[in-house]
């Protein structure tokens, strides 16, 4: 599992770094994020609540099962 | 902690109804414009509050039938997270309607009035009230027995209660709310096929992470009691 984490996690780093690459080197076409009136910035950012509240969700749901191991 | 069906589609289908409700076509419309998106959250959460009113309401009358207090502790999880839901609908409604139901040329306490007046708001305010007495019922009682039997009924009353108040009257009076001529986005003439493709996945996506958040309730709740018994003994 940690393994996992620490994969999604290079990922994303990855998709930042290219995102960086893109605006740098290419400043006249826009890049995905600030396409389409910046539509995916939104998208971005309801998606990060998400996964902060499904991460948040998911430790929840490990802490009671180490608890229900220990009663 | 067990990754089931249950957990993995909510994540995939709430991912599916942010990225697909927000970035997909939907049809013009010209009071409601983009709003319409609001369609896969709002909308959703009544969906999901209906559902999980119904799971509570299955698990009061098992509890009446055998009398394990476990169905009891089921039956207020589920309760309580519908209620929560509904809550977040009604707040959510608020902010929806505040753009497009709202004359802009009025003053904000005019359009308030009028907004205030809609059969379909006081209906579910209504019914969540009639909920949140459940509860107040229930942390009244101290005798677990008593309290877990007089909850169960009361339950089935406020199940009951819910059809006249949110299905039934509403759509007798004239209101700015869709839904009077039938069941608005369940219908499948009335709902636009794009938007389908994105409404039933986002209610079924809502309503499994609701059920994920109950079944935490639930757990910790018999944690709760099972350290009590013990103490007790």
């Amino acid at each position: 599992m940690k393994n996992k984490i620490a994969t999604l996690i290079a990922c994303v780093f990855a998709l930042s770094a290219q995102a960086q690459n893109t605006v740098a080197t290419n400043e006249t076409t826009a890049s995905v994020m600030r396409s389409n009136g910046k539509i995916y910035v939104v998208v971005a950012v309801v998606l990060t609540i998400l996964f902060g509240l499904i991460a948040y969700v998911i430790r929840l749901d490990r802490k009671i099962t180490r608890l229900e191991k220990e009663a | 902690m067990q990754f089931n069906w249950l957990k993995i589609s909510a994540i995939i289908l709430l991912v599916y109804a942010i990225v697909g409700g927000l970035l997909l076509p939907v049809p013009e419309l010209s009071q409601l414009g983009e709003t319409i998106r609001n369609l896969y959250y709002h909308v959703c959460m009544w969906f999901a509050m209906m559902i999980l009113y119904t799971i509570s309401i299955i698990h009061s009358i098992k509890y009446l039938r055998n009398g394990k207090i476990e169905h009891d502790i089921k039956a207020v999880s589920y309760a309580g997270t519908g209620t929560y839901m509904g809550l977040l609908g009604y707040a959510t409604g608020a902010i929806w309607a505040s753009y497009t139901w709202a004359d802009p040329n009025n003053p904000a306490y005019a359009s308030f009035g009028s907004i205030m007046r809609e059969p379909k708001l006081i209906g579910a305010a209504t019914a969540l009230l009639i909920y949140g007495a459940y509860f107040i019922l229930r942390s009244s009682i101290a005798d677990l027995d008593q309290r877990a039997r007089v909850s169960a009924v009361y339950n089935i009353f406020s199940y009951a209660m819910l059809f006249p108040s949110i299905w039934i009257i509403p759509r007798l009076l004239p209101s700015l709310h869709p839904g009077q001529e039938g069941n608005p986005a369940l219908n499948f003439n009335d709902i636009d096929a794009r938007m389908r493709m994105v409404f039933y996945p986002a209610v079924l996506g809502w309503t499994f992470m609701g059920v994920w958040i109950t079944t935490l309730v639930i757990r910790y709740k018999l944690l709760t009691e099972k350290k009590w018994i013990h103490n007790e003994k």
